[in-house]
């Protein structure tokens, strides 16, 4: 078996070693004729083709399907229309009833992810910091709940969707335990308000691992003897985490929470799957608005779609620019 | 009173221990518990995933087959009554009685109150839902696909990251400072952003419901060129210029001296595009329609709009989908945790 996979690697090696060789001759005739300056070039050059083809031109072209109209996808072929699709987008009468919005579907999305966003990054900050504080304490099989906590991290969104989907079914081992214990279930999915807390709770159990391991990196940056001159002076355990830990941890909490609502306002997948945005539009989120418009629904509305995800990127840049603020001011620059 | 105050430390500290300790255990549960819970499950048969409530280990009824009836009876031992202890098949059940047989004498039918009978339950994992998985539906092309997609898609983006990261860290040319900030600024734009565009562009080129329209566009990833770039950094420039002295070109000097050097750094990228490209979702199903080219991912979330009334075939498919992940993790755990701690990257 061993030797099976030896000659397996071995072939492997040798395959890579020849691939590896064929730029060579190219290369070094490259090298020749250009001056080392240019060289680089061309090292760059796969990542700048691919980079550009499908992250900045993109961006380009974004913004012209989101000032045409129609459904076609070629460009050319999209009539001008100027700034009609958000006109459309933005025409409310009253921002805070999606209802009387003309796309009201968008408007439920942004209020729903605004919710979302603030009680899920709040919750899971404030959670990660309990977990990431515990972990830094002296916890015999410390790696072990470290692993464990994280471990959710790297379910991909689907399997995690589908994992709570089975316990909170009707016939689930929630509805039974709860029926075990004398109370009544529910049909947790098909009803608005706890279909949205469980999105909620399901996203904070699949990301927090993530944060509690940044904080936990914090937490270890902090000298340990500063905690014993304060011991020293006889300061109290609340104290001296709200006195030293807490502000010492900034830093990286700001980074968490800036990091928590970006990936948070772009919340997708999982709710997707788990409850597919409903019942209703409880659990429709900015991002599945974008999906349907542009692809799910018979008539895909481009230009809409564009538009919209515009208006994304909008609220992203704000984000972006306070994370770079609190980078600049006290970051670690460990984390980005 | 320094003893007082000693020995009310002690407590305090008993204290928090035992609320850590109760913490991390009940986080245990519910971190892992569902998942647990999830590969117990997938070993039930359709009928043991039926009962309930639920049991972790796959218990289901007995059944038997009996002369004369077309599909398996549950099967009951009698507990009270002039049959008590005998072991009868129900034919049919209305209300609160159920019409039964002797399996050894078929052709008389008894009358029981369902109160005075208990069902007979065996363990048997049923395998058979992973069987099926191959035979049944296609699953081992969606594995394949799988599999395909990350593999060739890890090499790609080694290759072209490490390359461009090797420009940017040992040469000095004119632009090079543009182009990395250019890529660092679109770190913050997510690909959910471009999902038209970048569907357009696909389409051009020919490459919607390919393999390679979901490889391409996620292989140049300004997060694997910073990492790269960083800990190239950190090499001597020494040891690029003896290779020079060799007389070696820049080519050799990149993969012979520089790619293996930087075998840590390229290790922690290739467990992320790993983890990335196994699970990525959205991109794959604007890109990919027909369903024989579905990665696991796209095949779930369909199987999941129709299989409702079939979870059995659901969770052992889900469980095929977490399980290469979770050994990479059981594996390289360390490496992924430190690797995180260091670049705050997902």
């Amino acid at each position: 078996m061993s030797q099976v996979a030896s000659h397996v690697g071995r072939l492997l090696g040798a395959g890579f070693e020849a691939l590896m060789n064929v730029p060579e001759r190219p290369m070094r005739w490259a090298q020749q004729r250009l001056r080392n300056g240019r060289l680089g070039w061309l090292f760059v050059g796969p990542n700048l083709a691919v980079f550009g083809l499908f992250t900045f031109l993109p961006i380009i072209i974004d913004i012209w399907y989101a000032v045409t109209g129609g459904t076609e996808l070629l460009p050319a072929d999209r009539p001008y229309v100027g700034g009609e699709n958000f006109a459309k987008l933005l025409a409310c009468q009253n921002y805070f009833d999606p209802n009387s919005c003309e796309r009201d579907l968008l408007w439920y999305g942004v209020w729903n992810t605004a919710r979302f966003v603030v009680l899920q990054v709040g919750f899971m900050v404030l959670f990660s910091l309990i977990t990431a504080l515990v972990l830094n304490r002296k916890i015999i099989g410390r790696g072990f709940f470290r692993a464990v906590f994280f471990y959710p991290v790297l379910l991909s969104p689907v399997v995690v969707a589908l994992i709570w989907k089975w316990i909170l079914q009707r016939e689930g081992v929630l509805n039974a335990g709860l029926q075990g214990a004398g109370f009544s279930g529910s049909n947790w999915l098909l009803d608005a308000q706890w279909a949205f807390f469980w999105t909620v709770f399901v996203s904070i159990w699949a990301h927090m691992g993530f944060y509690t391991l940044i904080l936990l990196a914090g937490l270890q940056a902090i000298p340990r003897d500063i905690y014993e001159a304060a011991s020293m002076d006889a300061a109290s355990p609340w104290r001296s985490f709200t006195r030293l830990t807490l502000p010492l941890l900034v830093p990286s909490l700001v980074v968490v929470v800036i990091l928590a609502m970006i990936r948070a306002v772009q919340i997708f997948d999982e709710v997707y799957v788990l409850t597919g945005g409903g019942p209703g539009t409880a659990t429709t989120f900015m991002v599945q608005y974008i999906y349907n418009t542009g692809f799910a629904q018979t008539v895909r509305e481009y230009g809409l779609a564009a538009a919209s995800s515009l208006l994304l990127a909008g609220v992203l840049l704000v984000f972006t620019a306070l994370q770079l603020k609190g980078m600049m001011g006290g970051g670690d620059g460990k984390a980005r | 009173m320094a003893k007082l105050v000693e020995i009310m430390r002690a407590r305090r500290g008993d204290w928090t221990d035992w609320a850590s300790y109760a913490y991390l255990i009940f986080g245990t549960l519910l971190m892992f518990g569902p998942v647990l819970w999830l590969a117990a499950s997938s070993l039930k048969s359709q009928a043991g995933l039926g009962e309930f409530p639920p049991t972790l280990l796959p218990w289901e009824q007995t059944r038997a087959t009996i002369q004369g009836q077309r599909a398996p009876l549950p099967l009951f031992r009698i507990s009270k009554g002039e049959h008590a202890g005998e072991v009868l098949a129900e034919t049919r059940r209305i209300g609160l009685q159920a019409t039964m047989i002797d399996p050894a004498r078929p052709e008389t039918q008894i009358r029981v109150p369902i109160a005075d009978r208990d069902k007979i339950m065996q363990l048997r994992p049923a395998w058979e839902n992973y069987g099926d998985l191959i035979t049944r539906f296609s699953f081992g092309a969606y594995f394949w696909n799988t599999v395909f997609i990350t593999a060739v898609a890890t090499v790609l983006t080694l290759l072209v990251n490490s390359m461009a990261a090797f420009a940017l860290s040992k040469y000095r040319f004119r632009g090079r400072e543009p182009v990395f900030m250019i890529m660092i600024a679109t770190l913050m734009i997510p690909p959910t952003i471009v999902l038209v565009p970048n569907y357009l562009i696909a389409s051009m080129l020919g490459l919607t419901n390919s393999l390679w329209g979901v490889i391409w566009p996620a292989v140049a990833t300004p997060t694997g060129v910073f990492m790269l770039r960083q800990y190239m950094l950190t090499l001597p420039d020494d040891l690029l210029e003896a290779a020079r002295m060799d007389n070696a070109s820049e080519w050799r000097i990149y993969w012979k001296i520089v790619l293996p050097l930087s075998a840590p750094a390229l290790a922690v990228l290739a467990i992320f595009s790993v983890m990335w490209r196994w699970n990525e979702f959205l991109w794959p199903m604007v890109v990919l329609n027909r369903s024989e080219n579905f990665t696991l991912q796209l095949a779930l979330n369909s199987f999941q709009g129709e299989l409702t009334t079939q979870w059995n075939y659901l969770l052992a498919m889900t469980v095929v989908t977490l399980l290469p992940v979770t050994v990479i993790f059981l594996l390289l755990q360390k490496y992924i945790t430190q690797g995180i701690a260091s670049a705050g990257v997902k």
